[in-house]
């Protein structure tokens, strides 16, 4: 129990006729990196909304960091943090003003240094002092995600991170994520890539229909297929592969 | 719940010097704001100011409650812009993730549109002087005067709220604010209406505008102010309350 950073036992929701969770189970252990893949319209967002206690749940209990998401919503709000699915960056303010606006909301003694340290880390602190709406899709998602690490939560939410973001921006969100795990920060993200829940995830669960239908670290969903059969296939660099030489090469001269 | 409680005021704070900081960001918004009523202004009292009888000598002071009123109500459409931005966002789901006091988000933009409407106010009024306007009440009228223009602010800020968080596109969050400033027109804002058909006549006398209109009028112009005070003071919280409520009701539904 100790080490469970989210646990929830038969979730149902529905919008109106439509039902869009039947039933969900999972638990996601501390520390690690738990993906949740399912495609467009599976619930994926429901999940995260009711987790980080912006939507009530029609049935079914989940708890986040030990305390129920219905009955204790301000204790769950101290230990989380989520990053949505639309950048939730103010675009009039500049990214110190975000982050030193989010420290302020989160009661933090030097709000400045907090945003300065953030900053620094991400890589934005020759953008600090110019608006969000100069920065770039991928400037703009560090900084969503700088916010969301604004007092160290102990559980990130991180709702398709990666969405809309070119390859290179998609790398260095990619290296954030893991990161943030190495330093003990439970990391819930959803996706509908599979190569990002493959390069990042601890453990995966799949959302279809309503429900998980199968969960577990990608060795034991690689052991739900057939043994490994040894095929001689010439590999084709991909066209991801070959603009990120490209443009490392560019770099480089 | 306590300690969310017990940062209210200073997590208003935060939101209030956000949109503050919007606002300094964008003076175009309160230029513009001021800038239509002020027009008004000038073409009521240099165009058809001429041809029309109050029963004042200086017509501008005769006119300058009702410019405010039409400024306050074009002034809050602003608070509903930015506060359909703020939903479409993401930035609230931000905000209603974190342990904060959850009206606090809707707190700051109301008291961002007082203070932008009140810089609005003062730059008309400055306006106003220069085209003449004088008057001779003293600090209490003044004092009286701001009240009732921060209760009418308050007021429409609650239904710009409304209109802000449930609307489903930028066009539907303009559109509502054309009534509120076409009401003082159908109004004693501009002409007495001893000359209006009767139907008018009676909408016209018993509207919220004419009686907030009137008491801003008689404080100005330093005259005893009777009933219409008190039934504009009542006009004003009357509205504010009913649409408090059903803006508080949309923002919890919504969030």
């Amino acid at each position: 129990m100790l080490n469970t950073a989210i646990k929830v036992n038969g979730l149902q929701k529905s919008y109106q006729k439509l039902h869009v969770l039947k039933g969900v189970d999972f638990e996601v252990e501390k520390g690690s990196i738990f993906a949740l893949l399912g495609s467009n319209g599976a619930g994926k967002t429901t999940i995260v909304k009711i987790l980080t206690t912006l939507l009530n749940q029609d049935s079914g209990t989940a708890t986040v960091n030990n305390f129920d998401v219905a009955a204790k919503p301000d204790d769950v709000r101290q230990s989380i943090s989520l990053t949505g699915q639309f950048a939730a960056v103010d675009e009039i303010l500049t990214g110190r003003e975000n982050l030193v606006m989010i420290a302020r909301l989160r009661h933090l003694k030097n709000p400045r240094q907090v945003a300065d340290e953030l900053l620094n880390r991400f890589g934005l602190t020759d953008a600090a002092d110019r608006r969000v709406s100069t920065y770039s899709g991928g400037m703009r998602r560090r900084l969503d995600i700088a916010m969301s690490l604004v007092g160290k939560p102990q559980l990130i939410f991180l709702d398709e991170p990666t969405s809309g973001l070119d390859p290179e921006a998609r790398l260095e969100v990619w290296k954030t994520i893991k990161e943030l795990a190495s330093n003990g920060t439970t990391v819930f993200l959803t996706t509908q890539h599979l190569e990002e829940a493959e390069q990042l995830a601890d453990q995966i669960a799949i959302l279809h229909e309503g429900r998980i239908i199968v969960s577990g670290t990608l060795a034991d969903l690689k052991k739900l297929f057939p043994p490994v059969k040894v095929e001689y296939v010439e590999k084709q660099p991909t066209l991801e592969e070959i603009f990120l030489a490209i443009i490392s090469m560019k770099e480089k001269s | 719940m306590e300690t969310v409680k017990n940062y209210f005021f200073s997590d208003m704070g935060v939101m209030l010097g956000r949109s503050m900081r919007h606002i300094i960001r964008s003076m175009d918004t309160i230029i513009t704001v001021a800038i239509t009523p002020i027009a008004m202004m000038l073409l009521f009292v240099y165009v058809f100011g001429g041809a029309i009888q109050t029963g004042t000598d200086n017509y501008v002071n005769y006119l300058l409650p009702g410019i405010l009123l039409i400024a306050i109500a074009s002034g809050i459409s602003y608070t509903a812009y930015r506060l359909f931005m703020d939903m479409q966002s993401g930035i609230f789901e931000r905000f209603h993730s974190m342990p904060i006091a959850r009206s606090s988000a809707l707190w700051g933009h109301v008291l961002t549109s007082l203070v932008s409407n009140a810089i609005s106010i003062v730059v008309i009024i400055l306006v106003a002087l220069i085209m003449g306007f004088r008057s001779s009440a003293g600090v209490l009228s003044w004092l009286a005067v701001a009240g009732i223009l921060a209760l009418f602010t308050l007021a429409l800020t609650w239904i710009a709220a409304i209109a802000g968080l449930s609307a489903k596109s930028v066009d539907g969050v303009a559109a509502f604010s054309y009534p509120l400033i076409f009401l003082p027109f159908i109004s004693s804002a501009f002409v007495p209406t001893e000359t209006m058909p009767s139907v008018v006549r009676a909408f016209a006398e018993n509207q919220p505008v004419t009686s907030i209109v009137e008491a801003i009028r008689s404080l100005l112009s330093g005259q005893p102010v009777g009933n219409e005070l008190w039934v504009a003071l009542a006009w004003c919280v009357g509205i504010m309350l009913v649409a408090y409520f059903f803006a508080m009701r949309v923002y919890k539904n919504r969030v």
